[in-house]
């Protein structure tokens, strides 16, 4: 087991910097996710960690030690990638090997651990094989295994499933889980799918633009998500997104809709004591409301478009002024387009965000 | 009409899911007619030269002076053949071909292996380990390719008889390595560009450096690209005239230099059956190498990603 840290890492190509004064704690035995769009620097941040590209400032540090310019293979990492990038030219066993006969491990270590890997991952009847004789999920399981077999306690993988099939991807996904479990060693994992963030993470680091926009369990990202990117980019349909400005003045909080139609903010728990008037977001995911009364609740008033029947549920998207909104509704229920309606909602379970800024109120 | 219909679609469902719909294409269209016509025009203009080639080397110097170029030889003799391999005359040195093919030999096999592995590591070097200036670099090699040869002819002389490799094998060697660089650094450099960088970053995490990995993982997956750089090379080495006759000194000429001198030969008659046979004796190694790996070269050009 060994602990990751990445220290105010900088890392820039040319004049264009992808990562800026960049810092996580990554406990022993812990699984980390990082999540975001393409482009915003994760996997530059994962090749800092694994030492495939020159940083520019910061340091990373492995089990206790400062390994900022160290190469890959003496860091005690082992690496799994998206293209699963196995030797074309060596069997399957070859691949899983190649990195112990240049390290001049034993013949017979190198046996005993093969031996124990491919059981783990039951790969042994295909050892032989060449990676093109090979499914795209046995050769991601043998990448998974060269990898393992390095015997090292931090495991990096750079989007590993993003290849595979819908199906395939759910397995190897619950597998890897299950892995980690065994294990119980360091995993950093790139991802821009929520759903692998959701189910795998320990805890997630929602990446934008090169910076860390949240790191938490994956259940404090979805329900207290600290700001509008983060709230709209996990989850699925993302989250609804209502603009309007806060009144606080008399009585309850309340957030005021362009249309003068006040909802009630009653139950919300605000970060900080904010002021009357300010332009605010308020954020409910679909999820969380309801066509019908529940107690305390507030009601969004709808204007009903169309409804998207996903099978064990179905999808209602309206409108609230200019917003487009979309509410989770049973498979049975019926809306006709174009009447009104209302959504009924916990402001407990809401989010609310600065108009400008977009940090949570 | 409508229950007609249907019990057409009906059955033609029935049989085979998705029938074609509209008029049958037909096989032989204007089109088609005009590009097999044209085909056939470039076939025979490059085929007929061959041909007169082929005949008159096969016939005997009395009946080629009748003139009768298209026609079969009515005694055919190969005596030609082998009188142009190893009895023409290039002055008063009377050994034919053969001198030349060995030096072509002996010039062609060390130029193509150096010139590729020169290339090879070159491409991989600035795919994989970019330095500071290598694109500079890269795009100076590129602009070599079209830098015309009688150029840096005269540069190279010098430079060549001061380091004293002038009129020598290795020289000859050096100057087609030389020659050879832009093309294939560029074929290799962007073959590599195609493989997927993460296959670099793997081999690194399991500790491969530089030389490992060009050797157990790039080389192997070279293959087909490296048939494309020794077929090119091969023929445009064993082709080479001008680099040969300054470069390779009298007793290394190359078949080319020699094909000339004996074609050219102003002492006596000329003896056409023997021209016509050494030629076609010279353009046979490229032509086998064309023959032999043509569909490799195609494939190796196709290889740009190598899936799995």
């Amino acid at each position: 087991m060994a602990e990751v840290s990445v220290k105010n890492l900088g890392v820039s190509f040319g004049h264009l910097k992808v990562l800026r004064d960049l810092n996580l704690d990554v406990t022993a035995g812990e699984f980390i996710v990082l999540l975001g769009p393409s482009g915003c620097g994760k996997s530059t941040l994962l090749n800092a960690i694994a030492g495939l590209l020159d940083i520019t400032s910061g340091q990373i540090w492995i089990d206790g030690k400062n390994v900022t310019w160290e190469e890959p293979k003496d860091r005690g990492i082992g690496m799994v990638f998206q293209s699963y990038a196995l030797y074309p030219r060596m069997t399957a066993e070859g691949n899983l090997t190649f990195g112990l006969r240049v390290a001049r491990v034993p013949k017979d270590e190198i046996a005993r651990r093969v031996e124990r890997t491919a059981e783990l991952l039951q790969i042994k009847p295909l050892l032989g094989r060449r990676p093109s004789e090979l499914s795209g999920g046995q050769r991601q399981r043998v990448a998974i295994g060269r990898a393992l077999v390095r015997d090292v306690d931090v495991f990096l993988f750079d989007e590993p499933l993003s290849n595979l099939d819908a199906k395939l991807r759910t397995e190897l996904r619950v597998e890897l889980k299950k892995l980690h479990n065994r294990l119980a060693s360091t995993m950093i994992y790139v991802t821009h799918d929520q759903i692998e963030a959701l189910t795998l993470a320990d805890r997630i680091a929602v990446m934008h633009g090169g910076v860390i926009q949240q790191l938490a369990t994956p259940k404090e990202i979805y329900r207290r998500p600290i700001n509008r990117f983060v709230a709209g980019f996990v989850g699925s349909p993302s989250m609804n997104f209502v603009e309007g400005t806060l009144r606080l003045a008399e009585g309850a909080p309340a957030i005021e809709l362009p249309s003068g139609k006040r909802i009630g903010l009653g139950g919300y728990e605000f970060s900080a004591r904010p002021e009357d008037g300010r332009p605010a977001v308020l954020g409910v995911r679909p999820e969380q409301m309801e066509m019908k009364p529940g107690d305390g609740g507030s009601a969004l008033p709808i204007e009903v478009h169309l409804i998207d029947p996903m099978g064990a549920d179905s999808l209602l998207w309206g409108n609230v002024g200019t917003d487009t909104i979309s509410v989770r509704i049973g498979p049975d229920d019926t809306f006709e387009a174009g009447t009104a309606v209302e959504a009924w909602f916990q402001p407990v379970n809401a989010s609310l965000f600065d108009a400008k800024s977009g940090e949570r109120l | 009409m409508s229950a007609h219909d249907t019990a057409i679609d009906t059955r033609a469902g029935a049989r085979a899911g998705i029938e074609p719909e509209g008029r049958k294409p037909r096989r032989i269209s204007p089109g088609r007619i005009g590009i097999y016509a044209f085909l056939i025009m470039a076939a025979v203009f490059f085929l007929v030269p061959l041909y007169v080639m082929i005949v008159t080397s096969l016939k005997t110097m009395p009946e080629i002076r009748l003139g009768l170029l298209f026609n079969l030889p009515k005694e055919p003799t190969i005596q030609p053949w082998i009188d142009a391999m190893v009895n023409a005359c290039t002055g008063l040195d009377c050994h034919g071909l053969s001198p030349g093919f060995w030096n072509s030999v002996k010039i062609t096999v060390p130029s193509v292996i150096v010139s590729i592995i020169c290339a090879s590591l070159n491409g991989y070097a600035l795919t994989y380990w970019p330095y500071k200036g290598a694109n500079l670099l890269f795009a100076l090699l590129v602009f070599g390719a079209f830098v015309p040869y009688q150029v840096v002819i005269y540069p190279l002389i010098i430079g060549l008889s001061w380091a004293g490799l002038f009129a020598t094998l290795p020289g000859i060697i050096i100057i087609h390595t030389i020659f050879g660089m832009p093309l294939l650094t560029l074929l290799y450099r962007n073959f590599y560009a195609s493989l997927p960088v993460e296959l670099f970053k793997a081999a690194r995490v399991d500790g491969a450096g530089f030389w490992r990995i060009f050797f157990m993982i790039m080389m192997p997956m070279s293959v087909p690209i490296t048939i494309v750089a020794v077929i090119l090379q091969v023929t445009g080495i064993w082709n080479d005239f001008l680099f040969g006759v300054v470069f390779a000194g009298r007793e290394n000429w190359p078949m080319t230099v020699q094909l000339n001198n004996i074609v050219n030969s102003t002492t006596g008659v000329r003896e056409y059956n023997i021209n016509m046979a050494a030629t076609i004796l010279t353009a046979a190694v490229p032509l086998i190498v064309y023959f032999v790996s043509g569909r490799w070269f195609v494939r190796g050009i196709a290889a740009g990603a190598v899936k799995g």
